[in-house]
């Protein structure tokens, strides 16, 4: 059985950012798993640009974004195995692999960094009613075919959901020759980037049908339409405004659902908001040494955070390995009145490094403030001019801060009216 | 000159096609669609009923006991995947308790081994999902789940081997009579032929009534069910019907042999025969009405909704056998559930049939053993070694849901009688049908099923005909 101090699973943004600071922290004895035949995961086929503009002060494109990482990650001779597929994972971290060159492997880690990303929800989970037939894709699978294949997937298309995928597809459709009749979204908002409404829709004159949802699905073999119509308070379709809208394409991007299979099989206990681990302020599981970044822990809206976020998971693994982890008490955070989730899920007194919390909100705020308690304190209160579910927010807080509030029990996040 | 035309390559055509290749006959099935399975057999409850349900006068009440205790054997030597995992009739109303004894009785009548009436405690401890509505239930353990692809595939494969043709995507359009032998032309093609068998599902009237005075006519009966994650696939273990009352049939809750869970179907008469769409208020009905049995059911576990058609007559019972009127031409037609579970038996009926009327000698090589595709996420560790050594493609996962290899999806596609589509590939090696539906793994099959045929991408389908996935090349259209 092979030994490792550190085994990440996954080699998308998340997995190579964790492997690369691993290594700056001194971990040598590491290995990244990917189940695909190259490193660089989904980044790989979001060959539009807009990626990066954090990180490097530059707009990459999403292979770019991924090369910066893997050259990186070749020139620190960091080990990686690709066309992997990690099987099972165990409480005392032990990985079960498989490879067709290596065959089923059993390799032993001190420390585990879940890096395995997010899939999309399929149509099944919707139960939108009607035939089917072929015609209907996920965004993804669609921006594999386009952008890895260079095929068609259709030529006039509906696309379900706002989500940023299914924005970006949008475009992409519309680039390579097809038409974009609609992209028609349940919510009265979309779940997408406000830069990606008017750079992929707005631009190129696609509407955007909010409170409208794909109420039966028409075709035979092939897609050949379906019927829309607005829906109410209640998320119920309006009878009378249903429209029949032409099609041979329905492409579907109706969220995105963290990839915790291998989680659930280690034991690691989800979050039923976010679909991903619960975890501390070390972006520690409930399993000790099992660490987790990126999409696999709640889906974000940008690489670069992302990207952030795999830093301090590898920072944190870094320190375990090393025996160097200390734990303060738990402080519990809670997200309430408008926020729907924060990750870390709790906290700790007296913590060495600042804490940041990423979070979203759970509808559109306008000209509403951002307050967090530290117990009855509220030590953050911000005017912010629009809150939306599609970005997702961030707060670091500093240690200083954390020392003036030494006997701290919870923490609460919201969003108040004044 | 064949001996015999099988039309419809269904779990009954198979059936009938593996049973006929114990005999001498030069045997052709004649199938409209892309691949074996594809219409009420490949969308249905996938249950092998104990057989309580019938009259024990009518065909379905004869075969279905009968035939469902053939299934150990026959899953052995067909290598497709069968689990006797129990089921239970839930009684939901003290008054309606005599109709549960009925039901017994009916079953003791039918042949049905070792039933049991248990208290709604006593069934409660087996499963404790049941709603504290259940006052009594009828259990027999010999009810059992099936996997209706591979059965059938099974069927044909085996069929196959021993020496029975198969044309796919040719329709019967015309039966000519001729003395003592029929022509039957598809369009493309015209099989001369001694005997015809219809085992054409919901079109079996149309077969029928082209060349019989004795016409019938089929109402397809739509069934619509909810498919669950795996997640709450253990929530039950036997399949849970519910008690036939003035309300209607009920509706069941079942784990399946892969370990998901299916709830349906709901049951609306309609005169399209291909109309297999789903709709709102059939699944809404019949989510409703599985909250009777079981506690729970999170919606949000549904990873896909399906509707399959009941091949059914008034007559409320299977037609089987040679047409009085037009001797050769034999109907196994109006196979509505039991269908499924009596199919091995019925191709025996009507084997032994053919083989009277055309005085068949045994086939000496009937080989009754086929071996299917290798699951390789359920063998053991070593013996998952030994595949990958021997074949390196065991150690490459296409379908990371289910676990399927390439070496899986390769050998369904180049097996006899193999995938041809990617719902073929779905349906052989389960690649597509897991939580994410094809999402990631439907490209990489795309490309198998090109490497694999030598077909261009562009023509990759799901099911055959104008499934196509893909309409042309990038910009062509600029």
């Amino acid at each position: 059985m092979e030994a490792y101090d550190l085994i990440i699973i996954g080699g998308g943004p998340a997995g190579l950012g964790a492997a690369l600071e691993a290594k700056r922290q001194g971990i040598t004895n590491l290995l990244v798993i990917d189940r695909e035949p190259r490193l660089g995961g989904i980044l790989m086929q979001c060959i539009h640009n807009g990626f990066g503009l954090h990180t490097f002060k530059e707009e990459l494109t999403g292979p770019e974004y991924a090369e910066r990482f893997i050259e990186e990650v070749v020139k620190e001779k960091i080990p990686y195995w690709l066309n992997t597929m990690v099987l099972d994972i165990t409480e005392d971290k032990k990985v079960y692999a498989l490879n067709a060159e290596k065959g089923l492997v059993e390799l032993q880690a001190k420390a585990i960094i879940l890096a395995m990303g997010c899939r999309e929800r399929p149509r099944g989970a919707l139960m939108i009613p009607g035939a089917r037939c072929s015609g209907i894709l996920t965004a993804g699978a669609a921006q594999k075919l386009v952008n890895m294949k260079g095929y068609m997937p259709g030529r006039k298309v509906v696309v379900l959901g706002s989500g940023d995928i299914g924005l970006i597809m949008a475009r992409r459709m519309t680039l390579e020759g097809a038409k974009v009749e609609a992209v028609v979204e349940l919510l009265p908002y979309s779940s997408g980037l406000k830069r990606n409404i008017v750079q992929c829709l707005e631009d190129y004159g696609i509407p955007l049908k909010l409170s409208h949802t794909v109420i039966k699905i028409h075709g035979k073999d092939r897609l050949q339409g379906v019927t829309i119509a607005q829906v109410d308070d209640k998320r119920q379709p309006i009878m009378d405004t249903q429209r029949y809208i032409p099609c041979d394409t329905l492409l579907l991007s109706v969220g995105l659902l963290p990839e915790n299979e291998l989680s659930r099989k280690a034991g690691v206990e989800l979050s039923s908001i976010t679909w991903g681990p619960i975890v501390g302020p070390h972006l520690e599981t409930n399993i000790p040494g099992i660490f987790a970044c990126g999409n696999v822990l709640h889906v974000h809206d940008l690489v670069d955070n992302v990207t952030l976020e795999s830093y301090e998971a590898a920072k944190h693994a870094a320190e375990f390995i090393k025996g160097e982890q200390v734990k303060g008490e738990a402080v519990l955070v809670t997200a309430t009145e408008g926020v729907r989730y924060t990750v870390p899920q709790f906290v700790e007194n007296e913590p060495k490094a600042p804490i940041t919390m990423r979070f979203r909100v759970d509808n559109v705020y306008r000209n509403k403030y951002l307050a967090v308690y530290f117990d009855e304190e509220r030590i953050v209160h911000k005017k912010k001019r629009i809150l939306t579910p599609g970005e997702m927010e961030e707060l670091t807080f500093s240690t200083e801060l954390f020392k003036k509030h030494p006997k701290l029990t919870s923490i609460t996040f919201k969003v108040e009216r004044s | 000159m064949y001996d015999v035309v099988i039309v419809g390559a269904g779990v009954v055509g198979c059936a009938i096609a593996r049973e006929v290749s114990r005999y001498k006959l030069k045997t052709i099935v004649v199938e409209k669609e892309n691949d074996v399975c594809c219409g009420t057999s490949k969308a249905n409850s996938a249950i092998i009923h104990a057989g309580f349900d019938a009259k024990p006068d009518t065909l379905k009440g004869k075969l279905n006991a009968k035939a469902n205790l053939m299934y150990d054997e026959l899953a052995k030597d067909l290598d497709f995947p069968f689990k006797r995992n129990g089921s239970l009739v839930l009684c939901f109303k003290e008054e309606d308790k005599p109709a549960l004894q009925e039901l017994k009785e009916r079953g003791e009548a039918n042949g049905v081994p070792d039933m049991q009436i248990l208290s709604g405690d006593e069934v409660r401890k087996m499963e404790p999902q049941l709603t504290d509505e259940v006052v009594a239930a009828l259990y027999a353990p010999t009810g059992g789940i099936v996997c209706p692809f591979n059965l059938t595939i099974a069927l044909a494969e085996n069929a196959h081997m021993n020496g029975v043709e198969f044309a796919f995507n040719e329709e019967v359009k015309e039966i000519v009579k001729g003395e003592g032998f029929f022509i039957v032309k598809t369009g493309n093609k015209e099989y001369e032929t001694q005997l015809v068998v219809n085992a054409a599902g919901v079109y079996s009237d149309v077969i029928n009534n082209k060349v019989s005075e004795e016409k019938f006519t089929i109402i397809p009966r739509r069934g619509e069910y909810n498919l669950f994650d795996r997640y709450i696939g253990d929530m039950v273990t036997c399949t849970l019907f519910q008690l036939p009352t003035k309300l209607g049939k009920g509706i069941l809750v079942s784990p399946t042999v892969h370990g998901n869970l299916i709830v349906g179907p709901n049951a609306v008469d309609q005169e399209d025969k291909d109309n297999i769409d789903t709709t709102k208020e059939g699944l809404e009905d019949i989510m409703a009405k599985a909250l009777l049995s079981v506690r729970t059911i999170p919606l949000g576990n549904v990873i896909t909704s399906f509707t399959g058609l009941r091949a059914r007559t008034d007559k409320d019972d299977f037609i089987l056998g040679e047409v009085k009127d037009v001797p050769g031409f034999i109907n196994a037609a109006s196979i509505e559930s039991p269908g499924l579970t009596c199919a091995p038996l019925i191709g025996k009926y009507i084997a032994e049939s053919i083989k009277e009327i055309l005085e068949a000698e045994i086939n000496p090589y009937f080989n009754p053993k086929r071996k299917g595709i290798v699951c390789f996420s359920e063998q053991d560790e070593d013996t998952k070694r030994a595949l990958i050594k021997e074949n390196p493609l065991y150690g490459q996962i296409v379908c990371r849901c289910e676990s399927v290899t390439q070496a899986q999806i390769v050998d369904a596609i180049t097996r006899p009688l193999g995938a041809k589509d990617t719902d073929g590939i779905k349906r052989r090696t389960r690649a597509g049908m897991g939580r994410c539906q094809g999402g990631f793994c439907l490209v990489r099959n795309m490309e198998l099923l090109e490497q694999e045929l030598g077909v261009h991408f562009t023509e990759v389908t799901k099911f055959g005909k104008a499934s196509s996935f893909v309409v042309g090349i990038d910009k062509e259209d600029l």
